[in-house]
């Protein structure tokens, strides 16, 4: 019985293929693993500009079904990714953060663009974005660079996704800390401590009583 | 049609109304705007289209800015009313042009001026809970990042 | 049998209970609402008695970064606004500030303006039919039609420039870079093909039958409520009222340009639709005009890269493929404007929605939605 080992680079697969080829035996967990990787159903959450090129990956040029990502879920009780195309402003935060936590495990985030990733050419003289997915105490699994990225580079962030989902022996993120869905503050950066050595209150609200 | 030709319509109608001719806008009194503003619209001049308000933050007073245009005689003008710091209200033009409802609530949202008789008085871009004015030139918070004064210009910001 | 017999045998076993009226959020994250707006629906069944749109979800304070800027560094900025007419509103904001400048600049350089800032038309209109008819329930063929042209006209603006959505090109007193040698085959290439490509899109959906079903006669807009209302663009000529800034009030030099203004007559969302179709077919035509009389020169930008505007203010406004997108800059006579307020189309386009959905289904106040077409990122700035 002629054995084949087939190592690839994300990881080492043993599969036992017989001669004939009609049997493959493997670990459950690898099929699982392959299953998931390459079924990855994105969440409907363009905010801005980025979106637009979101849709330009799903339309007929770039085509992200042929990776298996091209099924865009409205509801997030059935999708597995979140890509976060656009700006992160103060009001969409809160739903961004409800949003999160509703997606079912195992769910992962994809952070597309500059502005999604570090607030991009919105961090100087804003009052009113969000410097980043990150800022909101969301994980995130990979950050597409880009103003906006390219259909490419949203594809390649897709695979580098399904590579970090087949290489691990279970991938999934802490929860959010049950801290952060009680208060509803802390969005924008933390003010920097006063001279003295008093902390700001944390869950200060900008333009609140607090806040001057 | 010119502006002169305006504001002699205007001075014929309302004489004590215009305290300022520039070369681009007409000033007019605050107390006036309301029934200069009615006439505009109504008479012959037929400024059907309120194009724009905004305001801005002059630091010892603040300015209303408004752009009407007249499809039938191509003409776009500016009125301009000052407000002093101190009583930062004015008459809304709500019951004239729809088109007034949201650009006065906008300009609520980021100045503080007050629009009186509006409709619907609340913000519209910013958090409702808000109790700060973003565009004023006073405004500041420990979390604005400011973009540093002299980055991508030589000879200094 | 006829509706009224019907009715008196089969007597309806719900009249005269008591309903309440139910309150729906039509969230921000929804796929029909073309972006981050929450509508706060009040439901009589199917049937929507009253709605509030909510926004401010996108709200980047760009007019309060442009007072931090130079007028050179806010440029990358109105790409950022209305992001599917990316040339068209820099166009708007250079045109604002060379009138502020007192520049002029040779006809060269118009015309290669004209020739991207009608591409970026089609482009926009494009991406708005594919994602109406989305919205109707035609769930990916129209798009991929429209997306697949969009796609030929992208490629050439990232030859161009570099950038497929964003590009930065227009600048003051010209624009970043020549046009690449290939674009004049390129550009009468792609005229031929989307002409023919025109004729497929009435084919597959302005005469079809379900979509007719679904458009005549929702959203009625009468032109005395959209002038009042400050509607501008496809929007009010789909209502009947023929003006169109190129044609009306010619900026740049539309006025050696010879196309039409195509108008609607009932002020429905089908003719919105049309409206949008033929505008494509016009601005081919300013296109093949402006690529075959190009004027020898140089289109490149020079200007210095520190200037002071003259203490001043101006109004400019442009037609955008959403209507007039008006820039008011007051100068004080620094390197940075004092204020700078975009009047941007789709905010007062949007606040006609109320009117036109009351009464109507909750999927008709979709189609609605879909056919005013209205860009979050301009609304909210």
């Amino acid at each position: 019985m002629a054995i084949e080992q087939q190592k690839t680079p994300a990881g080492e697969k043993y599969m036992q293929k017989f001669p004939g080829g009609e049997i493959i035996i493997t670990k459950s967990e690898e099929l699982l693993k392959w299953a998931k990787g390459s079924s990855i159903w994105p969440m409907t959450f363009g905010l801005s500009c980025c979106a637009i090129e979101m849709m330009a990956t799903g339309a007929s040029k770039f085509d992200i079904d042929r990776i298996g990502s091209g099924v865009f879920r409205a509801s997030p009780r059935q999708c597995d990714v979140m890509i976060v195309a656009g700006t992160i402003c103060v009001k969409m935060g809160e739903c961004m953060k409800k949003l999160y936590a509703q997606m079912p495990e195992p769910k992962y985030v994809i952070a597309m663009g500059n502005c999604a990733i570090g607030g991009g050419i919105f961090y100087h003289d804003t009052y009113s974005v969000v410097a980043g997915t990150e800022r909101l105490g969301i994980p995130v699994d990979v950050h597409v660079v880009g103003c906006p990225p390219r259909p490419e580079g949203l594809i390649n962030g897709i695979l580098k996704l399904k590579e970090k989902i087949e290489s691990k022996e279970t991938y999934t993120h802490p929860p959010l800390a049950p801290s952060d869905h009680a208060k509803g503050g802390g969005l924008l950066p933390k003010a920097p401590a006063p001279k003295g050595g008093v902390e700001p209150k944390s869950g200060t609200q900008p333009g609140s009583p607090n806040n001057p | 049609m010119e502006l002169s030709q305006v504001v002699q319509t205007i001075r014929e109608k309302f004489p004590e109304a215009i305290t300022e001719e520039r070369p681009a806008a007409i000033v007019i009194k605050k107390e006036a705007l309301l029934a200069v503003a009615q006439f505009l619209k109504s008479g012959e001049l037929a400024f059907d289209n309120l194009h724009c308000v905004t305001g801005v933050d002059w630091k010892d007073k603040m300015e209303v800015v408004y752009h009407l245009y007249s499809f039938k005689n191509r003409f776009m003008l500016t009125l301009k009313v000052f407000l002093s710091l101190e009583d930062l209200s004015v008459e809304s033009l709500c019951g004239l042009w729809k088109s007034a409802n949201w650009l006065e609530r906008e300009t609520y949202d980021f100045f503080g001026i007050k629009f009186l008789n509006h409709p619907d008085p609340r913000r519209i871009l910013n958090p409702d809970e808000w109790t700060d004015w973003p565009l004023r030139k006073n405004f500041d918070r420990p979390d604005f990042v400011r973009l540093p004064q002299s980055e991508g210009l030589k000879g200094g910001g | 049998m006829n509706n009224e017999v019907v009715k008196q045998n089969n007597p309806d076993p719900a009249a005269g209970l008591p309903s309440e009226e139910l309150i729906v959020n039509m969230g921000p994250q929804h796929p029909s609402t073309h972006g981050v707006l929450y509508l706060e629906l009040r439901l009589n069944g199917e049937i929507v008695v009253d709605c509030r749109p909510h926004i401010g979800y996108l709200h980047r304070s760009c007019e309060k970064i442009a007072e931090n800027r130079t007028y050179i560094q806010f440029i990358p900025f109105t790409d950022r606004l209305d992001y599917l007419a990316s040339m068209n509103n820099n166009l708007g904001y250079v045109l604002a500030v060379e009138k502020l400048l007192n520049l002029q600049v040779n006809d060269r350089v118009s015309y290669v303006r004209t020739i991207i800032a009608e591409l970026n038309r089609i482009a926009s209109h494009l991406v708005s039919l594919g994602t109406f008819a989305q919205d109707l329930g035609a769930y990916a063929t129209p798009m991929f039609y429209c997306f697949r042209d969009r796609e030929t006209i992208i490629q050439l603006f990232d030859e161009l420039c570099g950038g497929r959505l964003t590009f930065n090109y227009m600048r003051i007193g010209g624009v970043q870079s020549e046009l690449p040698p290939h674009a004049d085959k390129y550009i009468k290439d792609f005229i031929k093909y989307e002409r023919k490509k025109l004729k497929e899109y009435n084919e597959l959906l302005t005469y079809n039958a379900i979509f007719l079903a679904r458009t005549k006669k929702i959203g009625i807009l009468k032109p005395e409520v959209a002038i009042n209302y400050s509607v501008t663009g496809p929007n009010l000529r789909a209502s009947g009222v023929k003006w169109d800034i190129r044609k009306d009030e010619p900026y740049m030099l539309y006025n050696r340009f010879k196309f039409d203004v195509p108008v609607g007559k009932q002020g429905d969302s089908w003719d919105r639709f049309k409206v949008k179709l033929d505008e494509i077919g016009e601005s081919l035509k300013i296109v093949e005009q402006a690529i075959g009389g190009l004027p020898p020169g140089n289109a490149v930008a020079k200007i210095n890269k520190v200037f002071k505007a003259p203490p001043s203010e101006t109004y400019l406004r442009t037609e955008n493929p959403r209507g007039e997108l008006g820039f008011y800059l007051v100068s004080d006579g620094g390197l940075k404007p004092y204020r700078n307020k975009i009047r941007s189309p789709s905010f007062c386009n949007l606040a006609v929605l109320p009117e036109l959905i009351h009464g109507l289904n909750v999927s008709d106040a979709v189609c609605v939605l879909g056919s005013i077409d209205i860009v979050m990122g301009e609304i909210d700035r």
